[in-house]
C-alpha cells in the first residue's frame, strides 16, 4: 500500500487510524495495552466481582429489613440488620418532633427546593416569581417549624433532632455565612483602617479557635455578652457560631479569589469611571466568586459535616440519635448499620453539593471556545 | 499623512511642571504639555522612560505628587467627584485589552454607560452595536472575550471606551501585545477614529502610524520630554542626540 500523492496545499483531512478512538480505542489503550496490563485487568475484574458480590450480599441479599430486635434479625439471616433503622427511621429524620406535626417538617423541606431553585439555577423559567418566594421562605419556614402562630402548635427546640436538625443548622449556616464571608473579605481589603482591622481581628479569631470551643461558648457563655433580657434559644446561638466560624473561612477563600483578579481589570473599570460599589458588584465579585467556588463549597461541606459536633452540647443530631438507638438493649451492637446509614445521608448531601459546584463552574467558564 | 481639519486651539489637557515619584524613584520630571481639542499626539521612547505613566496620570490611574494636570477645565485632585467626571470624559485602551472576561462583548460595552452614565439599557445597547459596527465586529457581540482573537479583543476594548462617548482617548501601547497580522486591523480602527476628530494621546512604537496620523510626536527618556515636533521634522531631522539614537534603533531593522 503506498501513500497517495497530493498537490501541496490540497492534503485532505483523513480519519484517524482504526482502534485509536471510540469505546474500542479507549479499552484497547487503557485496559489491554500490553500483556501485563491485560493480566492486571483480568485479575482486577475477578477481585471486583468477589468484593461486590460480598457487599451486595451483606447489604441487600442477606440483610433483614424488619424485625423486633437484633436477636430476631440474626435468627432470620446473617447479613445487615437494617431493622434498627427502619424501626427508628422517624427519630433519625425528625428527632423527637411530635409525630402528629411532622407534616410541617415535610412541607418545609420540600418547599425549600422551590425556594433555592431560582438562586441555584438562574435560567429557571418564572425565576422572578420564584425569587419572591425565596425571600418569603425564611419566615414561612420559621413559622412552620417553630409553630406558635396561626394556630400551629408551638414546638420546643429541645425536641429537634436527627437529619432535620442537620439540615436546619447546615442550611442556615451556609445561607448566612456566604454574605457575611463576602463582607469580611471586602472589609479585609478595604482602605478604611477601622473596617480592615475589625475584619482581620474577626477572621483571625474565628479561624484560630476550635469550633467545639465556640459551641461551648454558645451553650454557656453567649448570654453574658448579650444585652440583659435577650434570651436566644440554644439553636439560634449554635447557628450564629456556625455562621461566624465558616464566614471566617469563606472570607479567606474569597480574598484569594479577589487577589487572583488581574490589576488591569480594576484599571479598566476605573478608566470607565466606575465607583467602588459598581466595581465590586460587576467586576470584582463575579470573578472572585467564580474562582472561589471550589473553596467555598469545600467550606460548606466542612460546615455541614461539622454540625455533628452539636452532640457535645446535648443536641441530638443523627449521630446522637444513632447513639441513643445503640444504647437500647434491643439493638445493642449494631453500630455498623447505624453509622453506615448516617454516613450515607451525609454522603448524599455532600456529593450533591460537590456536583452542583462542578456544574456551576462549567456553566460560568466563559473561556472555553 | 492624514491632514487634521479638526484641530483647534482650544486646550483640553494642560499639564504644568508635573512630577511623579514611585517611592524614591523620580519617574516623571517636570513635564509640561498642552493638548488642544482634536489634536493627535504620539508618545514614544525606550521602555522605562515614563511614557505609559504619563498618560496614566491623565486619568489618575497614577497619582502625581507635584504640579498641575487640568483636563477639560477640571483640575485633577483627590476629589472623587472631579475624578469621576474626568474619567467618564477620558477613554483608555490598554496594552493587555483588560476586557471583562465574565461578560459578553455587548455587556462589556454597555456596563459603564448603563451604570455610570445612567443610560437606559436599550439605548446603551443600540449605541454599543453602532460602535461595534464601526470597529467591524458586530457579529461577535454575544461572544465572550476569551473566544476572540487579540486584534478583535483590542477593537472591542476601543468600542467599549467609545461607548462612554469620551472627549479624549488615551492609548497605552495598544498593539504591543498583538501578533503582527493583527496590528494592522487595530491601527486601521485607530486611524478611522482619528478621522472623526477625536483628541488622541497614543503611546506606541508604530512609527508608521505616527507619520500618518500624528500632529505632534513626543520623545521621552528617563522621565523627561526630550523633544516634541511635528512628525515630518521629528523623523527627518531630530535635534537631540538621544532622539537620533532611538530613531536609528527602531527604524533600521
Amino acid at each position: 500500500m503506498s501513500e497517495k500523492i497530493y498537490k501541496p496545499g490540497s492534503y485532505p483531512d483523513l480519519p484517524p487510524p482504526p482502534g485509536t478512538v471510540g469505546v474500542y480505542g479507549w479499552i484497547r489503550q487503557n485496559l489491554f495495552s500490553s500483556v501485563s496490563n491485560s493480566l492486571l485487568t483480568i485479575i482486577s475484574i475477578v477481585l471486583l466481582y468477589y468484593l461486590i458480590d460480598g457487599i451486595i450480599g451483606w447489604f441487600f441479599l442477606d440483610a433483614v429489613f424488619d424485625a423486633e430486635s437484633k436477636i430476631a434479625c440474626r435468627k432470620i439471616d446473617d447479613g445487615a440488620c437494617w431493622a434498627v433503622i427502619t424501626r427508628r427511621v422517624g427519630q433519625f429524620v425528625y428527632g423527637f418532633y411530635p409525630e402528629a406535626e411532622r407534616w410541617r417538617i415535610d412541607i418545609t423541606f420540600i418547599t425549600m427546593f422551590l425556594a433555592f431553585a431560582p438562586l441555584l439555577y438562574p435560567d429557571i423559567p418564572k425565576r422572578k416569581w420564584l425569587l419572591y418566594f425565596s425571600v418569603f421562605y425564611p419566615f414561612f419556614a420559621f413559622v412552620l417549624i417553630m409553630g406558635g402562630y396561626f394556630g400551629l402548635q408551638k414546638i420546643e427546640y429541645s425536641l429537634f433532632g436527627g437529619f432535620m436538625l442537620t439540615v436546619i443548622l447546615g442550611v442556615c449556616g451556609i445561607v448566612c455565612s456566604l454574605p457575611l464571608g463576602i463582607l469580611l473579605a471586602l472589609g479585609r481589603q478595604s482602605n478604611l483602617t477601622v473596617v480592615r482591622t475589625l475584619s482581620v481581628c474577626f477572621i483571625e479569631f474565628m479561624r484560630g479557635v476550635p469550633l467545639i470551643t465556640l459551641l461551648f461558648v454558645a451553650s454557656s457563655m453567649l448570654n453574658y455578652f448579650l444585652p440583659p433580657g435577650t434570651n436566644f434559644s440554644i439553636l439560634v446561638r449554635v447557628i450564629i457560631m456556625f455562621t461566624f466560624f465558616s464566614a471566617a473561612y469563606i472570607a479567606e477563600v474569597i480574598r484569594g479569589g479577589i487577589q487572583a483578579i488581574p490589576k488591569g481589570q480594576y484599571e479598566a473599570a476605573d478608566a470607565l469611571g466606575m465607583n467602588y460599589w459598581q466595581k465590586t458588584r460587576f467586576i470584582t465579585l463575579p470573578q472572585a466568586l467564580k474562582i472561589s467556588i471550589p473553596g467555598i463549597v469545600n467550606t460548606f461541606i466542612g460546615l455541614y459535616k461539622d454540625t455533628t459536633l452539636v452532640v457535645v452540647i446535648g443536641l441530638l443530631d443523627p449521630l446522637g440519635i444513632g447513639r441513643a438507638a445503640l444504647a437500647d438493649t434491643k439493638w445493642n451492637g449494631l453500630s455498623t448499620e447505624t453509622y453506615l446509614f448516617v454516613a450515607l445521608f451525609f454522603f448524599v448531601s455532600c456529593f450533591a453539593m460537590s456536583r452542583y459546584s462542578l456544574w456551576l463552574e462549567n456553566k460560568l467558564n466563559t473561556d472555553k471556545k | 499623512m492624514i491632514k487634521n481639519k479638526n484641530k483647534s486651539s482650544k486646550p483640553v489637557i494642560q499639564i504644568k511642571e508635573m512630577h511623579k515619584w514611585f517611592g524614591n524613584f523620580h519617574v516623571l520630571k517636570n513635564i509640561s504639555l498642552g493638548v488642544n481639542q482634536g489634536e493627535r499626539i504620539v508618545i514614544c521612547g525606550p521602555s522605562g522612560s515614563g511614557k505609559s505613566t504619563l498618560i496614566r496620570c491623565i486619568n489618575r490611574l497614577e497619582v502625581h505628587q507635584k504640579g498641575d494636570i487640568i483636563v477639560n477645565n477640571v483640575e485633577l485632585t483627590g476629589d472623587l467627584k472631579n475624578l469621576e467626571a474626568i474619567r467618564s470624559d477620558v477613554g483608555m485602551v490598554f496594552q493587555s485589552f483588560n476586557l471583562f472576561p465574565h461578560l459578553t462583548v455587548l455587556e462589556n460595552c454597555t456596563l459603564a454607560p448603563i451604570w455610570v452614565k445612567k443610560l437606559p439599557k436599550k439605548e446603551a445597547e443600540e449605541l454599543a452595536m453602532e460602535l461595534l459596527t464601526r470597529v467591524k465586529i458586530p457579529e461577535q457581540a454575544l461572544k465572550y472575550p476569551g473566544q476572540l482573537s487579540g486584534g478583535q479583543q483590542q477593537r472591542v476594548a476601543i468600542a467599549r471606551s467609545l461607548c462612554m462617548q469620551p472627549k479624549i482617548m488615551l492609548f497605552d501601547e495598544p498593539t504591543s501585545a498583538l501578533d503582527p497580522e493583527m496590528i494592522k486591523e487595530v491601527l486601521d480602527t485607530m486611524i478611522e477614529l482619528a478621522q472623526t476628530g477625536m483628541t488622541m494621546l497614543v503611546v506606541t512604537h508604530e512609527m508608521g502610524f505616527a507619520k500618518k496620523v500624528a500632529d505632534s510626536v513626543i520623545f521621552m527618556d528617563e522621565g523627561e520630554i526630550i523633544e516634541q515636533n511635528d512628525p515630518k521634522n521629528f523623523f527627518n531631522n531630530p535635534k537631540n542626540d538621544r532622539t537620533k539614537l532611538f530613531l536609528s534603533q527602531i527604524l533600521n531593522h
